[in-house]
């Protein structure tokens, strides 16, 4: 299956290619376990897990809520540090920023390390086309990349590929056949990088958080191969998104707990490098110009949406694609976009201002709420998948069976005395489709669900036709009611009527 | 005291048994319950495809139907978690949302009424049979009904309570997300129901007809129809035959 991101098929389509292809579902169900299990046991031995959410999501909130602020003082103190610090509006920016500093160094090779900004971008696409070549240092990216694929997952790019898949991979890359164990893989990709970080003209990172108070990027990484490409080359491009700020270094012990804990159950990030400028008189190593672009396509639209903003609280541990039952199916590319999974979902339509040629993303979830549960930062990404879909509804771009359907919901539902005809007219019409109470056949609305079931035909009597007679019937032998029992209900009424009153007075003097 | 039947959309047309099973576990205990028949559905199906002006259509027929009642209690903690959305569905509308903000305060699912409120946890049911517990995402996640529908499986006498691996995803069901995107949903509820299987359970229970008509449907879909009971179902065969 391809990787490339296109929206010339639907939702619907990619994930029935996913569905069949039995390697992808089997490595994506195998890591998300393991990654979910794991995130349960760092989050339990950290302790007072729910405490450090909040923590986590009120430090997000406030620098979402002044990101203006933040963003300057980052902006000032890392220029004060050195760096050039550029601001790119829409996604074509940034990469007229990134083509102008690596024609003006006259580069031919840029080594990368793992970066969701730049694919965002379509950057490494942009880079070839100007004759210079990014390489991905980042094991599960370099695979993606000989692949000639997109990554299916925020923090396992090559989540989506078996051992096999792999090794295959990486022999015809290597021109010889490699065995397919992990010390011998891992070997030949580690000496083709070292290659690499000597030969870039260029290190390019990504950012996972920016220290306003003292300009300061943040990466973290398993493979110290982000050290590396921030460390050897001459020149050094970060791209970070625009949300990427937490206020201070105090911020980053919550962060630093939260993102690893979520991500991979890992206590702590293997690398966790901090870069204040470029080399300073004195320093062994580091890049002689460091440049950050940052990022905005789409992420300053949230700002002042109350049922968006949060979304920009995002830190990208990848916890919502772990537990995601649809995830689990169909794996990441099956969503069209870079970003995948739950938090996929919501960005890409958010980012695009809800253009119409996204909408579908949104109805890929059964809203099970598992990913605001495993959220380290509580995004109620279901409530978002929800506000998506009433959004196009509201600009007319829902599809006209469904809206008549929903039309003739709200009829029907409108009031009691309508149901009660609908229920009658209902049992007439599946009289003749059901056998033994249920019905098989594959049609009309139906043909979705008994593609995969058995539907229930509608009772012979439905609840409001039965009570009179229940009602009768109990009455005529009623029960007493155990005295603790009335005592406990009398006092649930008066506790209720308490705090109504105090709701009340609270009102009153307010 | 007046404790009203919230009894869904869903059990009404298809499972009126589950009602009636709470009805006369309730009756059993002395509490008479009353049905206001204006009530039709809480709107969720609407809600959860985007279409609001729907749901409040639904939704109106509850906060009318139950305007005076002390207490209402459901089969569906997925249905009561639906009123606790009432506020956004309402906004701008504030007595609407005066009168969902008083019904959220004084609805229960089943178990949670037995459980929390009357303080019953042994309803001293006998069911000697191997039984199988399917927590429903919105009754356990996000209504945050827990232990309460264990607890009185597990003082239910002979009952074999056998945990189900992954019991906490999804089945797949999602309302109209069973239709919309039924080859996803359809791997769900297969995944499901591999895992219902493995326990060898004789019954499958559970909190939501919903997800229980998804699961059970597909069990017999594949040839391999398991007995599948509401909790209040089971837990009234369990009182009737003891």
């Amino acid at each position: 299956m391809s990787g490339s991101e296109t929206a010339a098929k639907t939702v619907k389509e990619r994930a029935k290619e996913a569905l069949r292809n039995d390697f992808l579902r089997q490595a994506v169900r195998f890591t998300t376990d393991r990654l979910r299990n794991a995130r349960l046991q760092a989050a339990g031995e950290q302790g007072n897990w729910e405490a450090w959410r909040e923590r986590g999501r009120q430090i997000r909130s406030h620098t979402i809520a002044h990101l203006d602020y933040y963003l300057n003082r980052f902006a000032e103190n890392a220029r004060a540090n050195g760096a050039h610090v550029h601001f790119a509006e829409s996604a074509e920016e940034a990469v007229r920023i990134v083509l102008a500093i690596a024609e003006r160094k006259g580069a031919r090779m840029v080594a990368k390390s793992k970066s969701m900004v730049t694919e965002e971008l379509h950057l490494n696409r942009a880079l070839e086309n100007i004759g210079v070549k990014p390489v991905e240092t980042d094991l599960g990216e370099y695979i993606v990349q000989l692949a000639g694929e997109t990554p299916s997952h925020l923090i396992i790019p090559s989540i989506h590929k078996n051992r096999r898949q792999t090794a295959d991979l990486l022999s015809k890359e290597a021109g010889e056949e490699l065995p397919t164990d992990t010390p011998a893989l891992a070997a030949f990709v580690r000496r083709r990088m070292r290659e690499v970080f000597l030969a870039a003209d260029i290190g390019m990172t990504g950012c996972n958080f920016a220290i306003a108070e003292t300009g300061s990027i943040v990466v973290f990484e398993n493979e110290g191969n982000a050290r590396m490409v921030s460390t050897l080359p001459k020149t050094q491009i970060t791209l970070m998104g625009m949300e990427r700020i937490i206020p201070t270094w105090a911020d980053l012990e919550v962060m630093a707990t939260l993102l690893p804990r979520s991500a991979t159950g890992q206590r702590l990030t293997v690398y966790m490098s901090g870069i204040s400028g470029p080399r300073r008189p004195g320093d062994g190593d580091g890049p002689e110009e460091l440049h950050i672009v940052i990022v905005d396509n789409g992420r300053s639209l949230q700002l002042g949406d109350p049922e968006f903003q949060e979304l920009l609280n995002c830190i990208r541990c990848g916890a919502c694609l772990n537990v995601c039952p649809v995830y689990r199916h169909i794996g990441g590319h099956a969503y069209g976009g870079t970003y995948t999974g739950p938090i996929g979902a919501v960005l890409k339509p958010a980012f695009r201002k809800n253009v119409a040629e996204w909408d579908d993303v949104a109805d890929a979830s059964s809203l099970c709420g598992a990913c605001a549960e495993a959220c380290p930062v509580k995004i109620p990404l279901h409530d978002m998948l929800v506000a998506l879909r009433r959004r196009k509804v509201e600009a007319g771009r829902a599809k006209r069976p469904e809206a008549l359907a929903m039309r003739a919901y709200a009829a029907v539902m409108g009031s009691a005395g309508r149901l009660k005809g609908a229920l009658r007219l209902g049992r007439l019409a599946v009289k003749p489709i059901a056998r033994d109470g249920f019905i098989r056949a594959r049609i009309g609305p139906l043909a979705g669900w008994t593609r995969h079931r058995v539907f229930p035909a509608p009772a012979a009597e439905p609840f409001r036709e039965r009570w009179t007679g229940l009602r009768l019937e109990l009455e005529r032998e009623p029960a007493a009611m155990d005295p603790a029992v009335r005592r406990r209900l009398e006092e649930a009424l008066r506790r209720r009527q308490a705090e109504k009153r105090e709701g009340g007075d609270e009102r009153h003097g307010g | 005291m007046k404790v009203s039947l919230f009894i869904t959309c869903l059990c009404d047309a298809f499972y009126p048994r589950v009602g009636e099973a709470m009805v006369r576990l309730l009756a059993r205990h002395g509490i008479r319950t009353d049905f206001p028949s204006a009530q039709t559905c809480c709107g969720q199906s609407a809600f959860n495809s985007g279409y609001w002006e729907e749901a409040r259509a639904a939704a109106r027929t509850l906060l009318d139907a139950f305007a005076d009642s002390d207490f209402v209690v459901s089969p569906s903690g997925s249905c009561v978690h639906m009123l606790h959305r009432y506020r956004e569905l309402f906004r701008g509308d504030p007595s609407a949302q005066a009168k969902a903000e008083e019904l959220c305060g004084k609805t229960y699912e089943f178990s949670q009424f037995f459980v929390d409120v009357l303080g019953i946890d042994d309803l001293g049911a006998k069911f000697p049979h191997k039984v199988t517990y399917h927590p429903s995402c919105h009754g356990s996640r996000l209504l945050g009904v827990r232990d309460e529908p264990e607890r009185l499986l597990r003082n239910v006498a002979g009952l074999e309570l056998v945990p189900l691996p992954y019991a906490e995803d999804c089945c797949g069901f999602g309302g109209t997300f069973s239709v919309k995107m039924s080859d996803i949903s359809g791997a769900m509820v297969a995944e499901k129901a591999e895992h219902v299987l493995e326990t060898e359970a004789e019954v499958l229970t559970g909190s939501d007809m919903g997800c229980l008509m998804n699961i059970g449907g597909h069990l017999r879909h594949r040839g391999r129809p398991l007995r599948v009971l509401h909790l209040a179902e089971l837990l009234y065969e369990g009182v009737s035959g003891a």
